[in-house]
């Protein structure tokens, strides 16, 4: 591969699932308007939504999906030893996702409603850094491909990578949606990292956070204007819950 | 400036014409808000019918139409070894119809940045040639306070400029092609009847400001007021989203970012519109953040708007339009923000020392 006169080595790359529905797996499969560009960078190694190759030498490892069972631990830690570059793939793999919603009910009580009470090991919900040490976060429920595009592309040539630091209106504001919130709606863009274009709120649908935390969030401050607006504090409990990205702030009520 | 008046049926007969043959934007009723009110915002629009010429106010500014929340500044080739910079300035021709004359003084406020400083925008300029204004007056909302900032009349910057005397427009032609366009249609000269009308009309209009804000004197006021307490204060209400300064028709910030395209054969320079209230916007490389405080960022904002800055003429680029103020949902808005810092250094008992006597 040519790059600027540069000979340059394509990546070597590892894409892993854990507990998740593998929806951002199959991102990167879809877009084939520059799949095989995409595909061009990178030298899978094993990734089996693409590739039927299974070697365990890899530089990158995409880690998709949370942890929920203790062998999963093992495999993941196994997964850290071997990448250069870890990156927490997806909301599920960056703050537990979807997955953590059975962390707020009693672990029988979960097991009882979907395993009908088979055995099954199984333990909290956890984020990939719960357990390793992530290099790079792609967030996204699914992640947007785009973005996923321009970050490989960022370590192939070693150039910046970083995702958006302001929330989400700013996005939506540029696509002149009308607030939610003047339609009388809950949304989260206030506090949510931007980067997958406002696409829900363009849609007339609330932001539910799934990209997580916006840099420097102000929450007593969104608390106060959804105090202010007589809106549901429930709802907003509900929402803030839904992906698991907000729980450190779950504290910031004021 | 030539003044005519033509019918309101007329009107759109003009109107519909221009419409059907040009790309145009006017605007149109895109939601109804929870408080029953519409919301109305610049549009596409292909026939008369669908422009609602009784509109209040659009939620977002007519600024997009010259800087785009989003431009392609150039492309960049790479082959063999070297590289070849590929720039357009590309900007078919637009029809922007009801824009009011706080929007038109923005966009002559956005002129004097872009075109009239060092760095002319060879970008801005490309649209700003490439379109066709016409201005329509209104009846001030409650919360309007360009009068205060003596942006609600506007004389330049439009071709065509509509006052609402009742059964017609009185309109104030600026430019040989809207004069031309018109002449296939039947405008007549304005009788004396109508100057009458124009002028009781716009009295009216000046009259029925119910938001005033005192901004003389404002840019020492708030050289003064650097250090008040009062801008953590609002700054703790900030949710540093930047929905202000996009909405705000002034505000004309940006970021610039580089992508390679995905097979690496090239890459695009887009900039991207921005907003002095997000978080990392005075962060320089090295990481350091001289705005970390939300507060600061707040300050600043108030600053470019109501003291100006060197690089456009110390002039206050605020037209009093309060579409930030409408579209934040912390509820900070320029009047109260304004309002509170006159009235905590006004309204101050400490000290109380006496003025000098007269002399
Ligand atoms: S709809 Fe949501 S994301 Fe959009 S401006 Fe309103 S709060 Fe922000
Ligand atoms: S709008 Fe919110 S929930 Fe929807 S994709 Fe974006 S960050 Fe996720
Ligand atoms: S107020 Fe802020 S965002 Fe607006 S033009 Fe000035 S510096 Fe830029
Ligand atoms: S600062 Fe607010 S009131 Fe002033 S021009 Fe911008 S949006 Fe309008
Ligand atoms: S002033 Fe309001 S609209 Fe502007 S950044 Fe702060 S919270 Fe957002």
């Amino acid at each position: 591969m040519n790059h600027l006169g540069f000979e340059m080595e394509k990546v070597k790359i590892g894409s892993f699932d854990f507990t998740c529905c593998e929806g951002c797996q199959l991102q990167l499969a879809n877009k084939e308007s520059t799949l095989p560009d995409f595909l061009a960078l990178l030298d899978i190694r094993n990734f089996r939504e693409i590739s039927s190759e299974r070697l365990d030498d890899y530089d990158i490892a995409l880690v998709e999906g949370s942890i929920t069972r203790p062998d999963e631990i093992e495999r993941l830690k196994a997964i850290r030893a071997k990448a250069k570059v870890l990156i927490a793939f997806g909301t599920c793999a960056c703050f537990g996702g979807v997955n953590s919603l059975k962390n707020r009910i009693p672990q029988e009580e979960a097991i009882r409603e979907v395993y009908d009470n088979k055995a099954v090991e199984t333990m909290p919900s956890m984020k990939i850094s719960d357990v390793v040490q992530v290099d790079h976060s792609i967030p996204g429920c699914p992640v947007s491909k785009d973005e996923v595009e321009q970050i490989l592309v960022g370590i192939v040539t070693r150039s910046q990578v970083s995702l958006p630091t302001y929330p989400v209106c700013v996005d939506c504001k540029q696509q002149l949606n009308t607030c939610l919130f003047d339609l009388g709606e809950l949304c989260l863009g206030p506090i949510t990292r931007a980067g997958c274009n406002a696409v829900c709120t363009t849609g007339k649908s609330a932001c539910l956070g799934c990209r997580g935390p916006a840099e420097e969030l102000n929450m007593p401050a969104f608390f106060e204007l959804v105090k202010d607006r007589a809106l549901s504090l429930n709802d907003l409990h509900e929402m803030l819950a839904f992906y698991n990205a907000f729980e450190p702030f779950a504290t910031d009520e004021t | 400036m030539i003044y005519k008046v033509i019918s309101k049926g007329e009107f759109k007969a003009f109107i519909d014409a221009l419409v059907q043959n040009n790309s145009s934007f006017g605007p149109r009723k895109v939601d109804t808000g929870s408080n029953g009110k519409p919301i109305y915002q610049f549009m596409p629009v292909k026939s008369v019918d669908e422009i609602d010429f009784d509109y209040t106010v659009t939620h977002s500014s007519a600024k997009h139409f010259f800087l785009p929340y989003r431009d392609e500044l150039s492309h960049f080739n790479f082959s063999d070894g070297n590289w070849e910079q590929e720039i357009r300035y590309e900007a078919p021709p637009i029809i922007l119809i009801g824009l009011r004359p706080c929007d038109i003084n923005a966009v002559n406020i956005l002129d004097d940045v872009m075109l009239h400083g060092a760095y002319p925008s060879p970008y801005y300029l490309a649209r700003r040639k490439n379109n066709f204004i016409i201005g329509m007056d209104h009846m001030p909302l409650p919360d309007c306070f360009c009068h205060s900032m003596n942006r609600h009349t506007v004389n330049h910057g439009f071709n065509l400029f509509c006052s609402d005397i009742g059964d017609s427009y009185y309109l104030s032609i600026n430019s040989s092609k809207a004069f031309n366009f018109l002449k296939e249609f039947k405008i007549e000269e304005p009788t004396y009847e109508d100057n009458c009308l124009l002028i009781e009309r716009r009295k009216n209009i000046k009259n029925s400001f119910a938001t005033k804000i005192e901004v003389s004197g404002l840019p020492c006021f708030l050289d003064i007021e650097f250090d008040s307490p009062i801008w953590q204060k609002w700054g703790d209400k900030c949710l540093s989203c930047g929905s202000c300064a996009m909405v705000c028709p002034t505000c004309y910030c940006y970021s610039v970012e580089e992508c390679f395209d995905i097979d690496l054969k090239g890459s695009t320079r887009q900039n991207h519109l921005y907003s002095c209230n997000l978080v990392d916007f005075a962060q320089v490389t090295g990481g350091h953040n001289f705005r970390p405080k939300t507060g600061d960022r707040l300050k600043y904002r108030y600053y470019h708007h109501y003291r100006g800055f060197a690089a456009n003429d110390n002039q206050q680029i605020c037209v009093g339009c309060n579409r930030c103020g409408r579209a934040c949902l912390a509820d900070i808005n320029p009047k109260d923000v304004i309002n509170d810092l006159r009235l905590e250094r006004e309204s101050c008992m400490i000290c109380v020392s006496p003025s000098p006597d007269k002399t």
